[in-house]
């Protein structure tokens, strides 16, 4: 018994500490964004990275994901004889839900592990530790373009996402199942607001923080999580602690945000 | 005497529940050679990073040219670090920078030197460690000694006060270990910094040596000259000297054939 709860005592103060070194992490990466000298080629290297390497798996994503929603909301609408409210359906539930959260998943698994390998390496090859003794700033040099491009490229690369998953529900519903095409814009056009475009921008912002700060600072801290161990394994496992750490942060962040924003 | 560079005043030093260093004391003076010799495990590289504040002590307090590294902001932390030249275990090259890049990085930030000039200073202490033609390669691409080496060069170019050598040699070939040695005392003739070198490469390295500390059960004994660790009398670096030193060879200087001392 007394076991027990020296080990819940034992894991608690670890996450606690943990908790603390991620906050530390997190205020030191955003103060890195504004000090200089400015790593602008960095930047544009890793929106490259990040942004145009991944439009293809966005564009897939989101043609599929637009289809299957027409798909899936003509069955369900035609029951109720409201086929017109197809396009609104696909539309809003892109721009509010899905758009941002599919967008933010995606990163995760295609940039987001590999911030956390490539930060996870440099540490452990003792990289960063290199950078600090040269008097450079590893948050400056490092992390802080990394964290830049994330909150350029997402909200980016999430309009893109609505743009793309509309356009597949026009194939779905207007090319395959033979809907009048002007209903399905013209529905659009009146039913969306601003407002939806916002929240879809909001939480793409809030996921891009989300995901670079979880995956690039557990790289950063693999020496010091516990249950990674060392080496090539301690780098695994840190990575899928960071990409299931940042989906579930994800999910959970979508929630939140949609209450606050409704 | 000169005054010490580097001073470690009652340093204690755990990591979880192990306790690594356990009130170490002792100095390094300003152009010397010290080498931390010691078994694996014994602390020798946390005393490195310590100097280098990348951590910190539990208690006691390392002065590096009289201020306590320990109390110093990472704003200050980062100008004392100027100071200072590394070359790590595993050369710790970014290895996603070509090997010019790599040598030029201290360059590009931390002074404000021309394209030109950093240029022209890149490729001449490339030049001097023999990497000529090599600056378009990627760490991967090159040997464990040339690793070594433009770790070197990197760690020279802001011209450092103090150099810290981990495990120079560590998975090096005889050939390119004895390479090494030669570099480092060509470097400190050139540069005139102090050194430290913590190496498992005993007694070879004691060539080197001005001063030996030798690190064992937390604890650290300094010698003032390498021959005097044969005359200690403390069972820990009895036990050390019969089992890294069952033969010592010890010389005035490397080209010279090795003189055999036995215990």
């Amino acid at each position: 018994m007394l076991a027990h709860i020296e080990r819940l005592g034992e894991r608690s103060i670890y996450l606690i500490q943990d908790l603390g070194r991620m906050g530390i992490f997190l205020s030191l990466a955003v103060r890195a964004i504004f000090n200089r000298p400015f790593r602008f080629g960095e930047l544009v290297r890793q929106i490259g990275l990040v942004g145009a390497s991944s439009l293809i798996l966005i564009f897939f994503t989101a043609s599929f994901t637009g289809m299957v929603l027409g798909l899936q909301g003509y069955y369900a609408l035609r029951q109720f004889s409201a086929e017109g409210a197809i396009g609104p359906m696909v539309a809003l539930t892109l721009l509010r839900e899905l758009g941002p959260v599919l967008t933010a998943l995606m990163i995760i698994g295609r940039v987001g592990s590999a911030i956390c390998a490539e930060i996870g390496i440099m540490r452990n090859s003792e990289q960063i530790d290199a950078l600090e003794c040269m008097a450079v700033d590893p948050f400056r040099y490092l992390i802080a373009p990394k964290f830049l491009a994330l909150i350029i490229s997402v909200p980016l690369l999430t309009l893109i996402f609505n743009v793309v998953g509309i356009l597949g529900g026009y194939v779905a519903v207007v090319l395959l199942l033979g809907l009048n095409p002007g209903s399905y814009f013209s529905a659009i056009e009146m039913s969306v607001v601003n407002q939806d475009i916002n929240m879809g921008i909001i939480k793409s912002l809030v996921f891009a923080l989300l995901i670079v700060w979880i995956c690039a600072g557990r790289g950063y801290f693999v020496h010091q999580i516990r249950s990674a161990g060392f080496g090539a394994e301690g780098v695994s496992r840190a990575t899928t602690q960071a990409v299931v750490i940042s989906s579930i942060s994800v999910l959970a962040a979508n929630y939140l945000l949609t209450a606050i924003l409704i | 005497m000169s005054s010490p560079i580097i001073q470690f005043d009652q340093v204690c030093k755990s990591f979880d529940s192990q306790k690594v260093l356990d009130g170490i004391d002792f100095s390094l003076i300003s152009g010397q050679t010290t080498v931390i010799a010691g078994a694996s495990g014994q602390g020798k590289s946390v005393t490195l990073k310590l100097v280098l504040g990348l951590i910190k002590p539990d208690s006691g307090r390392v002065l590096v040219m009289g201020r306590d590294v320990s109390q110093m902001r990472s704003r200050e932390l980062n100008n004392l670090r100027t100071n200072f030249g590394v070359l790590f275990q595993g050369s710790a090259l970014l290895d996603s920078l070509s090997v010019f890049a790599n040598v030029a990085l201290p360059l590009k930030e931390r002074t404000r030197l021309s394209e030109a000039q950093t240029k022209n200073k890149v490729l001449s202490i490339l030049e001097q460690l023999g990497l000529a033609g090599h600056e378009a390669k990627y760490p991967a691409q090159l040997s464990g000694g040339m690793k070594k080496r433009v770790g070197l060069a990197r760690a020279l170019m802001l011209h450092p006060k103090i150099m810290l050598f981990d495990e120079p040699t560590t998975g090096l070939d005889p050939e390119q270990a004895m390479e090494i040695y030669r570099l480092l005392l060509k470097t400190q003739q050139k540069f005139g910094y102090t050194s430290i070198i913590v190496s498992h490469d005993v007694p070879k390295i004691f060539n080197l040596a001005d001063q030996v500390v030798i690190m064992a059960q937390g604890k650290a004994r300094s010698f003032a000259r390498p021959e005097d660790i044969q005359h200690s009398h403390d069972p820990e670096i009895r036990k050390f000297v019969r089992i890294t030193m069952g033969e010592i060879y010890l010389s005035k200087n490397l080209e010279n054939n090795y003189e055999e001392i036995k215990f």
